[in-house]
């Protein structure tokens, strides 16, 4: 497989949080800030792509039978350096992020590209497809982060973007998108959105509305 | 009492581990097709929940926390880096326990929650419990109900929107928003209808 398309792939056609419904937990809890969001998407990036590049190394060695705490073990550890790095270097986030950070441990990406990509994968093209999917991720998380930053708070990074009514501006923030709900709403959205573009992920239907009777049939 | 009492409905409604805070939601949203399916899930985190926090809680306060260590002899040792690591291991440990103890004894329930037991190790909700238990500092008593509120909480949830979902197949969504989309909608207003608990304060 070419590195572009390792690499790619992952961002739109098969976005890890919009198709495989993989890691939506953290997706959706940090997002009350375009910061905490960036912070988010780099943590869990470097975590998949390291995680990723050293399973792969060890793959050929690993018994199946005890390679899931092998795993469990490897992403646990470079979750506590992530986690050590932020409490050292960024600790108001490493505050905001809670526990958010430890869970990435269970976050579904990070296992299911270990399980998928790198047991069977070289440690490089492993490394790649790590990065990709977490630049899915991300992208997903930025996007929902900054909407909801931008129109919850009228602003970005802390900075006014929309002048609010009471700095004196005409908008009223709307403090729905800071609140859990409008996490799930946006996220459903962004899945009709990529889904409207990209037809063929669109799901097939359990079932049809029988089509209407005619007024012939009817009698 | 009283404040037993009170940790426990919020840690069932008011601080829902998955509406409120998002835990346990790849499960949450992949299991969740069937109502039957769903309780079966949601009796298997009870469970598994009200085992694990209270013996992360013990392991926090006997071995990892600033000065746990004094009892051996070592009071200026702290071992709090390694509690992602510890929680963990204990979490797949007890997974595996519990699936060998209901094999051999309670085989009826083993059966009934089939795949879901080892499925649960990586659950965030169940990480998450516990590590909510070290950041706001539980003692033991505390999180034995923490643990079985949360459990519960994550259980009323996934069975309500399983009930949902079942119903929800029927109906004509826009192509797009089939299936995953329109789950996550019907979650965010589901989310909303718990947010109406926040204003119950103790």
């Amino acid at each position: 497989m070419k590195i572009r398309e390792i690499l790619l792939e992952p961002i739109f056609s098969k976005n890890p949080i919009a198709l495989q419904v993989l890691g939506i937990c953290s997706a959706l809890a940090v997002t009350t800030s375009l910061e905490t969001s960036i912070v988010m998407s780099i943590a869990l990036t470097m975590v998949t792509a390291f995680s990723s590049m050293l399973i792969s190394t060890i793959r050929n060695f690993l018994p199946s039978s005890i390679r899931i705490i092998v795993q469990m073990t490897v992403i646990a550890s470079l979750v506590i350096v992530v986690d050590q790095i932020l409490q050292a270097y960024l600790f108001d986030i490493s505050k905001k992020l809670s526990v958010f950070v430890g869970l990435i441990i269970t976050n579904c990406i990070v296992m299911g590209r270990a399980e998928a990509f790198a047991m069977k994968n070289p440690p490089i093209p492993s490394f790649l497809d790590g990065i990709g999917n977490g630049l899915g991720y991300s992208l997903v998380l930025l996007t929902v982060g900054s909407i909801r930053e931008l129109f919850g708070a009228g602003r970005l990074l802390g900075y006014e973007i929309i002048p609010l009514i009471e700095n004196g501006g005409w908008y009223q923030a709307n403090g729905l998108l800071l609140l859990p709900p409008s996490a799930f709403f946006l996220i459903g959205l962004f899945i009709w959105v990529l889904r409207s573009v990209k037809k063929e992920q669109v799901e097939a239907p359990e079932y049809r509305l029988a089509p209407h009777v005619s007024a012939k049939e009817a009698v | 009492m009283e404040h037993y009492v009170t940790l426990l409905i919020r840690a069932v409604f008011i601080e829902n581990l998955a509406l409120a805070f998002f835990l346990g939601m790849c499960t949450f949203i992949a299991l969740s097709k069937k109502v039957e399916t769903a309780i079966g899930l949601g009796v298997a985190v009870v469970v598994v929940q009200t085992i694990t926090v209270p013996v992360n809680n013990l392991i926090y306060h006997y071995l990892l926390n600033d000065g746990a260590l004094a009892w051996a002899g070592l009071p200026d040792m702290s071992l709090k880096f390694l509690g992602f690591l510890c929680y963990i291991g204990v979490i797949a440990a007890i997974v595996q326990i519990l699936e060998m103890f209901l094999d051999k004894y309670v085989p009826a329930l083993y059966n009934a929650l089939g795949v879901f037991l080892p499925l649960i190790t990586v659950n965030c909700a169940i990480l998450a419990g516990s590590l909510f238990m070290v950041e706001r500092d539980y003692s033991f008593g505390e999180s034995v109900v923490y643990g079985i509120g949360s459990g519960v909480g994550w259980a009323l949830a996934i069975a309500a929107l399983a009930g949902v979902r079942e119903k929800l197949k029927y109906s004509d969504v826009p192509d797009g928003l089939r299936g995953l989309g329109i789950t996550f909608i019907t979650v965010g207003l589901m989310s909303l209808g718990f947010m109406s608990f926040g204003g119950m304060s103790f």
